[in-house]
């Protein structure tokens, strides 16, 4: 043959006709994405080299978008409910028909009882918008899916220091010279972690991860530490006993820049016990290094002594700092005491604390650039301690998860590692401390708008969303005494408290992209059989379910009503600084989605459906003054909203000349702009406002300059949680709002204003022999929620997932290759294929999360693996802890956050017999869509 | 002809980090996605969404858990792809000339219009790096994005295979072996990169970077020295440490 | 190796038919006329039998005329190049000596050493790959060979000296047998040398690229049970050595033993060439830990 038929020496075919960037949406990453496009059709996702997020790099879920955009399981239009409930029988109707029949419902409920009608959201990347819609409705159940994801982290990072991990910060990737890790679900931030641990390798710098489970990240660390689940707080707490008691402490940092100075009332019989001693400002008083006399704490020039002890009116008050050093360098803390709990040796514990204490302070980096404090005192350098922390869901979801990541981010504080070069950096909008963010509201008048935003911080009892009685506002509970700081909601408690009527019964039950029947919620059999129980006259105990999503999944089919949303590539978003900001560390940034391919079905951005839906229930600032609609659709709104005078969702190119940056009037050319820019905006951080941000004076006024707030805000980080104690001094009797008695001890426990370790609830609650092993999942970098399945592409990577037993136990059970278990817990029964994994801890089991399938949903044949051999852990969970016997409906989540506490797990497995399908094998619902065709051979038209 | 050519001009291949790679299956997808729009027949998916879905992938990670004599178990990521190997057994057996290794670059390709399907390109190749499109009945294979490193209807940055332009953990590189001062080059001399199956004889292009020696960072001996047991003793040390501030 | 009933059909039926030209063509049996013709009608049909059976495995039979092309590196070539000459030459053969009676003696002998040389090329295409350890050897080439010989001195009415070439071919493949069970453990491929891992321990696999299967899986890592194959290369030595030994040796000649060693033969042949696929190992199977 020949060479003339082979390809050309210097084959440069054309990729396509056009480019068009916008925004990923294959996971929360939130990744800037270049769609190639030829004839219309969508040839090529490539990441977008410009973009802040992923730097041009995209992971497999992104570039499996195509088939995600083409998927056979996108819902083609509004449906009504024919069949029973679950039955997956509906019927086409109009937009029309679908907006009465949802006003029909919501309509009438908003004059009397607003909070029957219960909103929330999943995988909502537009909270502000949707936050603002459940306001004007006057609802008070309104969140997003926070409380089962990982709001412990959030809520610890912003009470503590104002930001946590990934949406709020991250590493110093390119100073870092020692990065640990703890229990990372592996997706969230997903290509800036790959990109920044590749990046800390290649600069020679070294990785220890902690998990129990050796993937991902923690297969690449350098040093592997396979922690017991649940117990990484005391981990952490004998790091800081070391480090105290060899002195490895910033002791000026923290001098500086936290609350250790503020003076406490020691005496456990005073009246102001545990709370801060106060001016009559209100400021808290530090004991003056220079005078000894006391002094407010941010006074110019005051050095707050942290060995200072104080007496006043026959009262002792000390520092925070050394309550802290008391409470950590305890005995029950030391290395010796926790190793066996964490499945560590102490020895191991002692040698990783020295090595964060020998990077941190004999690694020290500095840089010639000078700035200013808030104080205005002048530095000549910046000081960089270059070790870097990251976490995520592993630490958070267990019922002791609050006060571990406060743990956490009190051991990058005491390291002085938090700003500073080489340590975890905040990314603009945060530092954010908690008294900056809004505190919680419920409705006050029916038939009127919330008078602020549901979600907020609570800074001691008079802030919770309780009536006269102590009872819940909220149908989730949230900012009740059951979980006082749950500042994200507590969506998997919305179904069964509502089919409890506990505290109340519901009216209408409306959900965006949240797969509630399935892998969101915990428990899902008994999720199901809540949506589908009736009442003694035949209606359903929750009446009415509106659910909107752009695929056919599993909760499609236990709706009356569904409002069919687009694909990521069909539509507008903003994915703004009022939201969950896509920003860097070094600049402010903000993005957009615009629809790149128009759809092809009779579907709507589910957004463009509120703003119709807004209008025709006449919600205040949904509708003009002659009444007609406020905004056209969502890209109407993401122009012309201002949430404040001159600031609104989107930060680019303000002002009709697109000159204003963060500030300025609507422009109704933005999005063009934000599409010439490449789909997004960002406004860098002046250089000498990069480290410190707090406390720098450049940074606060860029951060005024930009919108972010509207007057600096110098903070300290809380060490001591104030807010915290004060709930606790409510549980001990003190002051008008008192929890129940019942709620107090655990109260008084959990509420520790220093972090202390408590066994997590289910650890506690159930029989070690009975059930002797801990249950964990993990979810693929390669599948995200339950999105991957449908995609022809990733279901090939992974389409059935097994548990992993630890080796030991495999060898002592007899499993060989190819057998089933059964893994009981005091919940439930399910029969699961195995496989041996010895990369892990010896007491723990894991699987991927959400690859099990209902049979019946996504398009996917009833036979498929998804359905007859993955499976989902979820069914032995529960929502509830195993019943106490005080007829009594004990959550099973953190006390103070209300995170679920899906980690808590504990099982049992024995040898099942060989062969599928998985238990429990759910019948069935009738697909909307039918089954995606035969075969594929996607790029034949090119 | 399928006879190898007895030198190339450059030698183009990849260096594979396996101390870097995080198992994402980035590069895996991208390179699905470009190469079934791109190069030759599309990348097939049979059953797509029923009970067996199987398709053709030039690029697959496996995952390996190795455990070392002493010392706790290690999970390695471990992508492969072609090795575009300078003695390639896939290309001689070809009957058709269908497979043939580039004398200027050393990539193999196998031009799709000479290919019957008989399979024996892969039956060659010890690496799996060949798979038969079950619905085109065409053998597919990785050309190294030979339509993207050349192609001049990208932009010059983006001249690089597609699996190295969108792997986020930055573990593929993308080189020439032949000059000793590439990068490539240099990351193999530094890191003491390796080959696939040596005993096979197919002097692969592709090399691969093993694992950094793990679990030695910490060991179990270092600790800090105590400089206070009691709270007491504490205060002590404190009140001496501020002084130094 | 995937025992495709295509390629098992191919090696064997056109082993056998390229074994009994190569007899054919150097006088034996010793027949002429209709009978000749019976004889080569046979020979071609079991040649061309094979070689289009082996066509049904191509995923793109359009271009199978290609395989010609590549005769200087590739064995599969030159055995399409070999099986056309081969029938060509034997065709004329054939020709003149049922047609004319006439017996060419060099285009007999060209015909005889083309028809065995494109067994060896089959031979050849398995025997090449260092990726198939048990196939790596001479051996196989060997055994093809004798196949061819012994099948076609069998089929040929050869008596006596079938009986002692398929003696010869049971005691080879004993041998091959025996050495192909050490041939994977000798060519010192492991899991640990294909990832380069065995720098640190022991490897397994943890998770596989895909759950399901692939082309790779199905094509080169089908396994099967060492209690199973010991049976099958029990049955088809008896069948295809055994029997027909013994029918040769101690059976009274007639066409019906004939016919049954025949048969015996050809079904045993299919059993043990069934094993000749399936129980080779690819060493890319180790990739999947298998």
């Amino acid at each position: 043959m020949s060479q003339g038929t082979k390809i050309a020496a210097r084959p440069s075919p054309k990729v396509s006709d056009e480019i068009r960037k916008t925004t990923c949406y294959m996971c929360a990453c939130r990744c800037g994405i270049n769609v190639h496009l030829q004839d219309g059709k969508v040839k090529y996702i490539e990441g977008n080299r410009d973009h802040p997020v992923n730097k041009g790099v995209l992971c497999a879920k992104g570039s499996a978008g195509i088939m995600q955009h083409y998927s056979p399981a996108r819902l083609k239009a509004p449906m009504k409910r024919v069949g029973p409930r679950g039955s997956g029988e509906f019927e086409e109707i109009s937009w029309d028909e679908a907006y009465d029949i949802a006003v029909g419902w919501m309509g009438p409920l908003r004059d009397k009882t607003p909070e029957k009608l219960a909103f929330f959201t999943g995988r909502d990347q537009s909270q502000s918008f949707t936050s603002l819609w459940a306001q004007a409705y006057g609802t008070p159940n309104y969140a997003a899916h926070g409380g089962f994801c990982s709001v412990n982290m959030a809520a610890a990072g912003i009470y503590t220091m104002g930001g946590a991990f990934w949406e709020f910060g991250q590493p110093d990737w390119d100073r870092a010279k020692l990065f640990m890790i703890f229990g990372v679900a592996e997706d969230h931030d997903s290509n800036p972690i790959k990109a920044g641990i590749g990046r800390l390798k290649a600069n020679g710098g070294k990785v220890i991860g902690v998990n129990p489970i050796r993937s991902g990240y923690n297969a690449v660390a350098d040093e592997w530490i396979g922690i017991t689940p649940g117990t990484d707080g005391l981990f952490i707490m004998a790091i800081m006993h070391e480090l105290l008691r060899a002195g490895k402490v910033d002791l000026e940092y923290l001098c500086r820049y936290t609350n250790a100075g503020f003076l406490v009332s020691a005496d456990e019989g005073a009246d102001d016990f545990g709370l801060f001693l106060r001016d009559a400002e209100g400021k808290a008083q530090v004991v003056d290094r220079a005078n000894g006399g006391l002094a407010a704490y941010d006074a110019k020039g005051v050095t707050a002594n942290l060995a200072a002890s104080y007496s006043q009116d026959g009262k002792t008050y000390r520092t925070a700092f050394q309550l802290l050093a008391e409470t950590y360098l305890d005995a029950r803390y030391s290395p010796d005491a926790v190793a066996e709990t964490c499945g560590l040796t102490a020895a191991k514990i002692r040698a990783v604390a020295a090595e964060l204490a020998r990077v941190a302070f004999e690694e020290e980096i500095t840089i010639d650039q000078p700035w200013t404090d808030w104080k205005g005192e002048k530095h000549d350098k910046m000081i960089g301690r270059p070790v870097a922390f990251h976490a995520m869901r592993g630490i958070s979801a267990h019922s002791n998860g609050f006060q571990t990541c406060r743990a956490l981010h009190l051991l990058q504080i005491l390291l002085g590692s938090v700003e500073v070069p080489g340590g975890f950096r905040f990314k603009p909008p945060y530092p954010k401390p908690p008294e900056a963010h809004p505190k919680p509201h419920a409705c006050d008048k029916p038939g009127q708008p919330l008078p602020g935003p549901h979600l907020g911080y609570p800074m001691g009892p008079e802030d919770l969303l309780i009536d006269d009685d102590g009872n819940p506002k909220r149908i989730d509970k949230a900012f009740s005494w059951e979980n006082p700081f749950s500042v994200h909601g507590l969506m998997h408690m919305v179904i069964s408290n509502a089919h409890a009527g506990d505290p109340y019964k519901i009216d209408t039950l409306f959900l965006y992209m949240a797969n509630m029947a399935w892998n969101s919620s915990m428990n899902t059999s008994e999720v199901m059989r809540m949506l589908t129980d009736q009442n003694d006259n035949g209606d359903y105990v929750i009446p009415h379910i509106i659910y909107s999503d752009a695929y056919s999944s599993e909760m499609v089919a236990y709706a009356d009503l569904i409002l069919p949303d687009t694909t990521y590539l069909e539509r507008h978003d903003c994915i703004s600084l009022l939201d969950r900001p896509i920003c860097e560390a070094d600049a402010a940034a903000d993005a957009i989605r615009w629809p790149v391919v128009e759809p092809d079905r009779n579907v709507k951005g589910f957004q463009s459906a509120l703003c119709d839906l807004g209008a025709r229930l006449g919600l205040p600032g949904w509708v003009n003054e002659d009444g007609s609609q406020k905004y056209a659709d969502y890209a109407d709104y993401i122009t012309t909203h201002e949430r404040r005078p001159g600031v609104g969702p989107l930060a680019g190119w303000r002002n009709e000349d697109g000159s204003g940056e963060g500030r300025g009037a609507p422009n109704p050319d933005q999005l063009d702009k934000y599409i010439e820019n490449g789909g997004f905006w960002m406004g860098h951080v002046p250089e000498e406002a990069l480290y410190y941000k707090p406390w720098n004076a450049a940074y606060q006024d860029w951060a005024v300059g930009i919108g972010l707030f509207d007057a600096p805000q110098p903070y300290v980080f809380n060490l001591y949680l104030e807010p915290a104690r004060k709930m606790q001094r409510a549980a001990e009797g003190i002051g008008d709002s008192q929890p129940p008695e019942n709620m107090r001890e655990r109260i008084k426990a959990a509420f520790t204003p220093l972090p202390e370790w408590y066994q997590p609830f289910e650890d506690a609650a159930v029989d070690h022999d009975e059930y002797p092993l801990h249950a964990l999942t993990q979810r693929p970098m390669h599948m995200y929620h339950s999105w991957g399945s449908q995609n022809a592409w990733l279901r090939q990577i992974t389409n059935v997932n097994r548990l992993y037993i630890p080796g030991k136990v495999w060898d002592e059970k007899g499993f060989e290759e190819g057998d089933w278990a059964y893994v009981t817990s005091v919940h439930g029964k399910i029969k699961v294929p195995v496989a041996r994994m010895d990369a892990l801890n010896g007491d723990t089991v894991w699987t991927w999360n959400a690859i099990g399938k209902k049979r019946g949903a996504w398009a996917l044949s009833e036979d498929a693996p998804e359905a007859t051999q993955g499976f989902l852990l979820n069914h032995l969970i529960h929502e509830l802890l195993p019943d106490k016997g005080d007829g009594l409906r004990w959550a099973n989540s953190d006390p103070v956050t209300g995170q679920a506490a899906w980690f808590d797990l504990r099982v049992n497995i024995e040898k099942a017999p060989a062969g599928g399908p998985s238990e429990p094998a759910h019948p069935a619902a009738k697909s909307q869509v039918g089954q995606g065709p035969a075969h594929v051979a996607y790029g034949e038209d090119f | 002809m399928t006879a190898l050519p007895e030198k190339t001009e450059k030698k183009l291949g990849l260096v594979i980090d396996l101390d870097t790679c995080v198992g994402c299956h980035a590069c895996v997808v991208n390179c699905k996605e470009w190469n079934t729009s791109n190069y030759g027949t599309p990348l097939s998916d049979m059953d797509a969404y029923g009970a067996a879905p199987e398709g053709t992938f030039l690029n697959r990670v496996h995952s390996y858990e190795v455990t070392p004599q002493s010392g706790c178990a290690q999970t390695v990521h471990f992508p492969k792809s072609c090795l575009h190997c300078d003695d390639a057994p896939c290309v001689t057996v070809c009957p058709t000339g269908a497979s043939y290794k580039r004398s200027e670059d050393g990539i193999v390709l196998v031009n799709e219009t000479d290919c019957m399907g008989c399979g024996l390109c892969a039956w060659a190749c010890p690496y799996g790096a060949r798979e038969l499109d079950q619905l085109a009945g065409i053998m597919k294979k990785c050309t190294l994005c030979v339509d993207r490193i050349y192609n001049e209807n990208i932009p010059e940055e983006d001249r690089e295979p597609a699996c190295v332009r969108t792997c986020p953990a930055g573990a593929r590189h993308f080189g020439d072996f032949a000059d000793p001062d590439s990068k490539v080059s240099r990351l193999v001399a530094e890191r003491d990169g390796m080959d696939l199956m040596p005993e096979m004889g197919t002097a692969p292009v592709n090399k691969y970077l093993p694992p950094r020696k793990k679990d030695v960072l910490v060991g179990e001996t270092k600790q800090l020295d105590a400089k206070s047991e009691e709270p007491k003793g504490f205060l002590a040390w404190l009140d001496k440490a501020l002084e130094a501030i | 190796m995937h025992p495709a009933p295509s390629v098992i059909i191919f090696t064997t039926l056109s082993g056998l038919g390229f074994g009994l030209l190569a007899w054919l063509a150097l006088g034996y049996p010793d027949v002429s006329g209709v009978v000749a013709f019976v004889f080569y009608a046979i020979a071609f049909a079991l040649a061309v039998g094979g070689l289009l059976a082996s066509t049904f495995h191509l995923g793109n039979r359009k271009n199978a005329i290609k395989a010609f092309s590549q005769w200087r590196t590739s064995w599969l070539s030159r055995e399409g190049v070999g099986a056309v000459t081969s029938l060509i030459v034997m065709g004329v053969y054939a020709a003149g000596h049922i047609f004319l009676g006439e017996k060419w003696g060099a285009l007999g002998v060209l015909g005889a050493v083309l028809s065995l040389g494109t067994v060896f090329t089959t031979s050849m295409i398995y025997a090449q790959l260092k990726t198939v350890p048990r196939w790596n050897t001479p051996w196989t080439s060997v055994l093809f060979m004798l196949h061819a010989i012994a099948g076609g001195a069998l089929l040929a009415g050869q008596v006596t000296v079938a009986a002692i070439l398929l003696a010869v071919l049971g005691l080879v493949q004993i041998v091959a047998w025996q050495q192909g069970d050490g041939a994977f453990a000798a060519s010192g491929a492991s899991l640990e040398t294909a990832t380069g891992l065995g720098r640190i321990g022991k490897v397994r696999q943890l998770e596989a690229p895909h759950s399901g299967e692939n082309y790779l899986l199905k094509e080169m890592a089908f396994e099967v049970g060492r209690k199973h194959a010991r049976k099958l290369r029990a049955i088809g030595f008896v069948l295809a050595i055994g029997l027909p030994v013994a029918l040769l040796l101690l059976a009274p000649v007639n066409h019906f033993v004939a016919l049954l060693a025949v048969v015996s033969h050809i079904a045993g042949v299919f059993a043990t060439r069934w094993l000749f696929f399936a129980e080779a190992k690819h060493v890319v199977s180790l990739y999947y830990g298998r």
